[in-house]
């Protein structure tokens, strides 16, 4: 009996791993071969604007006229490419940061363990606002400044891992051979922390990505003409009100965020896959 | 007790401290500014003495540190400045102080989260507490698969979908929530139902789930084991034996989300058009108001800091250990 139940466990799992990577499979490749699969330009503008659902443009028109089937394969296109890279540039910085506090100790470790405190005192969002306000919304500074305020949670994780690993004997030796710290980091420490920063880094890509989509919406994050799943849902929101007149009209605004929605889920999904086949316990 | 009150008084002075550095870095976000912005503040057009007399008012002269202490000590009695918007490069000045343009708009949005934590925290708790009651059951992974998702969705899909279904779909509640002070009481609250509801799915989710969290980690617990051994009930386990080890862990639960709903307050705000502190704050982002954002900023990450201060006290005034040392 409960063979067969974990059979079906198993079974159960697999299937879910199969349609989370097709999903995610399918939004990464209209997001890469966006500009192949779009119908029109992404700032292509056409007379009509709101126009309905039609076969010319299958989900209609946004305020001034341009096709949102194009600007939601763009849009997810940027989104997923804007979020990856603040996410990367956040682990490069948030990283080496945690390596060396990390392998050095000490006094430095003391000061950015606390430094990091202080950053991570201030709410995300209403941090990245200020800054903003500060450098302008433009999508350079964005990346940025999501990552080096990400960066700080990146190296808490980065940190509190190696400290289990710098205290190895094989780090002793290296130490010992007279490496230098590049070398410890990376040939070192670096591959035997990969297991938990992998999962983080699932986990901190569905934050980062909320948080962009949430500034996008907010209008501060990335600019017009540049499509953006988070701005799209706040530029066709005015269609709503007419969902009782053309229920599809309604929908509309909601499709960007839904695709949101779908990219995190799946993410995240998959990040659960991984820590439960990594922990050993199925369907826990 | 002594050493209870040494801990108590030890963790509020470490908040001061986070609330001092705090309002450090948020004024010295200012100094990252870019050269002379009293010139792009007040437009192209502006004439010497009206970007002379702007930088002698921003006291652009006088050193950091100075600037910082004056700064502090007048946002410690009330004033926060004067804004950004409403200056003309002619010199006259339709500015206002920057504490009347908060001050209302922060009534409102604390109407606001208090409707939401009213409502949600006691859900939470009570959809936490069954699920653990419950657990492996299918109320238990229903309960799981909903808040997996709703946690998952950005808090604009969940409030457009509920302007979707409950104003444009069945016109039950407005979908804009533009309060006014002198609106009456059942139509005030008639205009908050959505964004508090918005609201609270959001927080709730994410509550359920730590409260289920934290509780079934104590339930994994050696003690619960020997209770379940001398053939106690599972509810009598869960509210007698768990719960006075569980205040500590909800508590600090509830701080977090009561601090997560101060993001979320943002863009609901935004998407219904509630006139709060967060919506007063994007505005004056994208018109970079900068006396307005430091304020808002410094209001957001206050609170923040002092409703962790809060857990962690009330997460040290109940753990059973700290009251009884030895």
């Amino acid at each position: 009996m409960s063979t067969l139940v974990k059979t079906m466990a198993l079974a159960f799992n697999h299937g879910r791993l199969t349609v989370i990577c097709a999903l995610l499979g399918v939004l990464v490749l209209t997001s890469v071969f966006a500009p192949w699969i779009a119908p029109y330009g992404e700032a292509q503008v056409f007379p009509e604007p709101f126009a309905p659902w039609s076969p010319e443009h299958w989900l209609g028109t946004d305020q001034i006229g341009r096709d949102i089937l194009t600007r939601l394969l763009y849009g997810t296109r940027n989104s997923i490419l804007i979020a990856l890279l603040a996410t990367v540039l956040a682990f490069v910085i948030g990283g080496i940061f945690g390596l060396i506090a990390a392998i050095l100790g000490g006094v430095l470790d003391q000061l950015l363990a606390r430094l990091t405190d202080v950053l991570m005192a201030i709410p995300s969002l209403i941090f990245a606002l200020m800054l903003l306000s500060i450098f302008g919304s433009t999508i350079w500074n964005l990346i940025v400044v999501i990552a080096v305020l990400e960066s700080t949670r990146v190296f808490r994780l980065a940190r509190s891992v190696s400290y289990g690993v710098v205290v190895q004997d094989y780090v002793e030796v290296a130490r010992l051979r007279g490496e230098r710290l590049p070398w410890i980091m990376l040939r070192e420490v670096a591959p035997n922390i990969t297991a938990p920063m992998l999962s983080e880094f699932g986990l901190r890509f569905c934050f980062v990505f909320l948080t962009i989509a949430a500034l996008s919406f907010l209008g501060v994050g990335v600019q017009p003409p540049t499509a953006d799943l988070g701005s799209m849902v706040r530029e066709n929101a005015n269609l709503i009100q007419f969902a009782r007149f053309d229920l599809r009209a309604g929908i509309t605004p909601l499709v960007p965020a839904i695709v949101i929605a779908l990219i995190t889920v799946s993410v995240n999904a998959l990040v659960d896959w991984f820590l439960l086949s990594d922990g050993d316990t199925p369907n826990g | 007790m002594i050493a209870l009150s040494k801990i108590v008084a030890g963790r509020l002075l470490l908040g001061i401290v986070t609330l001092l550095i705090t309002s450090m870095v948020i004024f010295g976000a200012m100094e990252l500014l870019p050269g002379d912005f009293a010139q792009a503040v007040l437009g192209q057009s502006a004439t010497e003495e009206t970007v002379r007399a702007f930088r002698a008012e921003l006291q652009l002269d006088q050193p950091v540190f100075v600037r910082y202490f004056d700064w502090l000590l007048n946002a410690l009695q009330g004033d926060f400045g004067q804004s950004f918007s409403g200056r003309a490069s002619s010199g006259y000045d339709r500015s206002r102080a920057v504490v009347d343009l908060v001050a209302p708009r922060m009534s409102n949005t604390i109407l606001l989260a208090g409707l939401t934590a009213a409502i949600s925290v006691p859900l939470a708790l009570g959809l936490g507490f069954a699920a653990v009651l419950y657990r492996g059951t299918w109320f238990d992974r229903a309960l799981n698969w909903t808040v997996l998702g709703a946690i998952s969705f950005p808090e604009f899909l969940i409030a457009y979908a509920l302007i979707l279904l409950l104003a444009s779909l069945f016109p039950v509640f407005p979908a804009l929530a533009n309060v006014s002070p002198d609106m009456a009481w059942d139509e005030r609250l008639s205009r908050m139902a959505l964004p508090a509801a918005s609201l609270t799915i959001v927080i709730m989710a994410h509550m359920m789930r730590m409260t289920r969290a934290a509780l079934n980690d104590l339930m994994a617990r050696p003690y619960v084991e020997t209770a379940k051994l001398k053939g106690l009930s599972r509810r009598r386990i869960v509210l007698v034996h768990v719960l006075p080890n569980a205040w500590a862990p909800i508590a600090t639960v509830i701080a977090f989300n009561l601090a997560y709903l101060i993001v979320g307050v943002v863009v609901v705000e935004v998407v219904f058009a509630y006139p709060g502190i967060g919506q007063l704050m994007v505005d004056a982002v994208t018109s970079r108001d900068i006396p307005v954002v430091q304020t808002c900023a410094l209001v957001f990450a206050g609170t923040y800091i002092v409703l962790n201060l809060l857990a962690d006290v009330i997460a040290i005034m109940t753990n059973p250990r700290l009251l009884h040392p030895k």
